[in-house]
């Protein structure tokens, strides 16, 4: 009987978890994009006439672009002007210097999401960076982070104490002309984090930047740069929600790395914004550009992600191999139920010598979704014994949901090895048959053949993470069995 | 002026249309040059075409053959494939079936003649049914550029129940001596039920000019049939070539095409296979082994629409020199195709490091009980099975020679033609300085 209970508690909690608003007042600017807006944004962030004149530059190169229409994705024509550039929760004070001084409401929300500053300050050791909407709300653990010469904080907070060094690095590895949305961000991203590990130095803790899309009709275009000089190392972690609305909302970001001589770089994600509702109304369009450059000798970048949210997902983390020895890692989870596409992949563009790089993707599909793996390995004439594996395993569950997949594969060096494997196959009978056999009924069986399938990924996230993932893919696929 | 330039060919339009005016293929000519007026030529922004610049080959004038074709028959004899004798040879010059120069050896339970008289004549009906639907699958200027200047197509019918013994041989050849040559071969193949037939296909430049030929066969294989298709491309460097095998399992049947491009321009093979029955099994297979600055971009469709389909792909490649390889094959499963097995594998050993490859197998599976893969592989020769035959006390030069055979003859074996085998053998052999 209590179970039966529990299970429509559980159908009725499906919903997505994360879809609550919360009533902060916020400050934004009007509907549009126009230079006005730009230097409207630029002059309420207070920033230098570089950064104006870079975003301009990357407005007007924006114009003269169109929407790229090659992803395996169908969505509306995006309204431009119908979207909020800037909004941000109204503080007393332009950043708070401790958490008592910001907004209650606030905290409650982030306590909501799961992710309580106070006490992810005590317990985890996990230093976070929230943006909301348009700007970063708070930042934990900065001064213990700048004992070590750490410099972890929100980029706007970056931009007025570290100028030089933002301005070094910003756009050198996704320039502002890269693509559609990448153009667009560098117009108008409002905030990010910033984060610099200086020579030698092992971030002693796990960074995290969570993001959140509260204000209505407004876009988020969130500006991430990690830099890791050399012999350093960081393990950055990202997370994300958003309010159920029957809109949808835009998210474009970028995400920069730069790792220099035996440094490395580990990011890992969590991606669970709004996915829309059962018919497919509403959702996140997500449209990333991230890029990670292993500059140096004997570096290496590692991406992890797990994609369960957004009704769109177009996103390529990727790793330009120039250093000799490099290394890029791309492990990806991508699940999709109702009616979510996913367009997700990697570029592993190898230019060093003797560089290395491996992906592993799995794809999950449910429902009336469609899920698309889509992937590039360039190995340039002089990437002498370049070696790539890419492994890309597509599992549906429903007979009408879609897998893809549409690797790349460009060699000019023929010392160099390429090997890319996929498969697309639905959950084994018998593995399910195995399952209820021994009790387990078969919503529980089929996740715990997905997690299974998923593992290897799993795998590489950060514990506090994997936990979190796992539990996400559970819940996303409650409902889709059967 | 090196520019990419087309707007000769309206005049040429013209005139093919005056000069065949109670043609009964002329409204699909005028819809082909609509469409072509419509889309141009594909760029290296169009997915399909990118990586082969197709365009920039139009920097030079193409005439577009008009009239009488004569050539010297030893011209024929030459380009013909050793040991083609027995075979049914249709001449094809300029993309022009040419009967009086063609040898049909058997009679019985075949039909050959010119589209025109098929679409005039008795088989009005077939003609009507099958031909231009692959034009549904190819929507990009250079198809259409066929179907505005196809001219002496050729028509094919293998009767119910006839096993065709000897092959149906399209010796295609491309006369330059005059003007660059633009040639736009056409045939339809129709195989009806119980019906078997093997199709081969050749192609020679004859001349110091260049000629690209842009040929589109479709075939059209009934119930119980059995189609092999096999294409030997040992051209000169001035030859370049689009082609298109459009194949349609419009009942359950079996086939099986191989390409071969050992030599030639910038070549383009579009092969693909229909699944429009329950139960279809089909089986791709192509050799690309490429020097000089050769060109190859092979191309491959298996569209499954029903169920229990069966595909096998397996694509080899070899670049040496300044060569390019291209392989991009697509396995699509439609909704509700289930209980499909579709396999794609796709393997490139670069030996010069100047050469290129680009190789990008998809799969596009909108159904769930599937058993569907691809893989592929880019690399060198494997360093252990060197060291194995050196150890052996064969030289380097040979050693590799050995492997890389070995490497083709996967492909190689699944001709079924021997004479046509032997030949291609003898192609790999003399290009890796080996004897046979």
């Amino acid at each position: 009987m209590s179970e039966g209970i529990e299970l429509l508690e559980e159908r009725a909690n499906r919903e997505y978890k994360y879809g609550f608003t919360t009533n902060i007042e916020t400050d934004t600017v009007q509907k549009g994009l126009s230079d006005e807006i730009i230097r409207l944004i630029s002059a309420k962030k207070n920033e230098p006439e570089w950064l104006l004149e870079f975003r301009l530059k990357a407005f007007h190169h924006w114009q003269t672009l169109e929407m790229p229409r090659w992803a395996h994705v169908k969505f509306p024509e995006i309204d431009f002007q119908d979207i909020i550039y800037y909004a941000a929760p109204k503080t007393k004070k332009a950043k708070p210097g401790s958490l008592d001084e910001v907004d209650p409401e606030l905290l409650k929300t982030l306590d909501k999401l799961g992710i309580s500053l106070k006490e992810q300050k005590r317990l985890s050791g996990v230093a976070v960076d929230v943006v909301m909407d348009s700007t970063s709300v708070a930042t934990t653990f900065q001064s213990q982070l700048a004992e070590k010469g750490i410099i972890f904080s929100s980029i706007s907070e970056a931009i007025q104490k570290h100028p030089d060094l933002v301005r070094k690095y910003l756009g050198s590895v996704v320039p502002m002309t890269d693509n559609f949305f990448a153009a667009l961000n560098s117009a108008v991203f409002t905030d990010g984090s910033f984060c610099y590990i200086p020579k030698g130095v092992r971030c002693p803790m796990e960074l995290s930047t969570y993001f959140r899309i509260n204000q209505e009709n407004s876009g988020q275009f969130e500006r991430t740069l990690i830099v890791c000089e050399d012999g350093a190392y960081v393990s950055y972690l990202e997370g994300c929600t958003a309010p159920r609305r029957d809109d949808n909302q835009l998210h474009a970001a970028i995400v920069e790395m730069i790792a220099g001589d035996n440094a490395e770089i580990k990011y890992s994600t969590v991606q669970n914004w709004y996915p829309g509702d059962a018919n497919g109304v509403g959702g996140v369009f997500n449209f990333v550009t991230k890029r990670g450059m292993c500059r140096g000798h004997h570096s290496k970048i590692s991406w992890t992600q797990v994609e369960t949210g957004s009704a769109i997902t177009w996103k390529y983390p990727s790793v330009i191999l120039k250093g000799d020895y490099s290394i890029g890692e791309f492990y990806s989870v991508a699940l999709t139920t109702g009616f979510q596409q996913a367009d997700t992949g990697t570029k592993m563009q190898h230019i060093g010598k003797n560089t290395r790089s491996r992906i592993v993707s799995k794809g999950i599909s449910a429902g009336k979704s469609q899920n698309s793996y889509r992937g590039l390995v360039r190995a340039a004439k002089t990437a002498d014994n370049a070696r790539n594996y890419s492994q890309c395993d597509s599992l549906l569950l429903g007979d009408k949901c879609g897998a893809h997949t549409f690797p790349y594969i460009e060699s000019k060096n023929n010392t160099a090895i390429i090997e890319h494997e996929a498969t697309t196959s639905k959950i084994g009978e018998d593995q399910l048959f195995y399952c209820q056999q021994r009790g387990i009924d078969p919503e529980k069986a089929v996740a715990l053949i997905v997690t299974g399938f998923a593992k290897e990924v799993m795998n590489n996230l950060p514990m506090e993470f994997a936990i979190e993932a796992q539990k996400l893919l559970a819940v996303s696929l409650e409902g889709s069995v059967g | 002026m090196n520019t990419i330039h087309t707007d000769y060919l309206k005049d040429d339009f013209e005139s093919l249309l005056s000069a065949q005016p109670d043609s009964a293929l002329n409204g699909w000519r005028k819809e082909g040059f609509d469409n072509f007026t419509k889309l141009g030529l594909p760029t290296l922004k169009n997915e399909f075409w990118k990586y082969t610049g197709v365009a920039r080959l139009f920097v030079k004038d193409y005439g577009v053959p008009g009239g009488e074709c004569t050539i010297d028959e030893s011209i024929i004899k030459k380009a013909a494939i050793p040991g083609s004798e027995d075979f049914n040879q249709l001449v094809i010059i300029n993309g022009k079936y040419i009967p009086q120069y063609s040898n049909i050896q058997e009679t019985e339970g075949i039909e050959i003649c010119s589209l025109d008289e098929a679409a005039k004549g008795k088989y009005h009906d077939v003609v009507q049914e099958y031909f231009g639907k692959s034009g549904l699958f190819l929507k990009d200027g250079i198809y259409a550029l066929n179907t505005s200047f196809f001219d002496g197509a050729v028509f094919i019918l293998i009767k119910k129940n006839h096993t065709i013994s000897n092959p149906v041989y399209f010796n295609h050849i491309f006369d330059t001596t005059q003007n660059h040559l633009l040639a736009s071969p056409r045939s339809l193949v129709i195989v009806e039920e119980n019906a078997n037939v093997s199709l081969i296909e050749s192609y020679c430049t004859n001349g110091s000019m260049d000629s690209l030929s842009n040929e589109v066969m479709e075939v059209v294989a009934k119930d119980n049939s059995h189609v092999e298709v096999y294409r030997i491309q040992n051209d000169q460097p001035t030859g370049s070539h689009v082609g298109t095998t459009h194949i349609r399992q419009v009942g359950k049947c079996f086939v099986n095409t191989v390409v071969v491009s050992m030599d030639g321009g910038m070549i383009r093979n579009n092969t693909n296979v229909i699944m429009e029955k329950e139960g279809n099994e089909a089986h791709l297979y192509g050799l690309y082994f490429l020097k000089g600055h050769t060109h190859v971009d092979n191309h491959t469709l298996v569209d499954n629409s029903k169920p229990r389909g069966l595909s096998n792909e397996l694509y080899k490649g070899i670049m040496d020199d300044y060569s390019t390889g291209i392989f991009s094959g697509r396995i699509l499963v439609r909704p509700d195709a289930q209980k499909i097995d579709a396999y794609q594998t796709n393997n490139n050993i670069l030996i010069s490091d100047k050469a290129t490859v680009n190789t990008k197998p998809q799969l596009e599976i909108y159904a769930d009980d599937v058993k569907c893969s691809h893989g592929c592989t880019v690399g060198r020769l494997d360093e252990e099975a060197l060291y194995y035959l050196r150890t052996r006390g064969i030289d380097k030069d040979l050693a590799q020679a050995m492997l890389l055979k070995a490497f083709a003859e996967d492909i190689v074996n699944h001709i079924k033609v021997a004479s046509v085998k032997d030949y291609v053998n003898k192609l790999i052999a003399t290009r890796l300085n080996m004897e046979d």
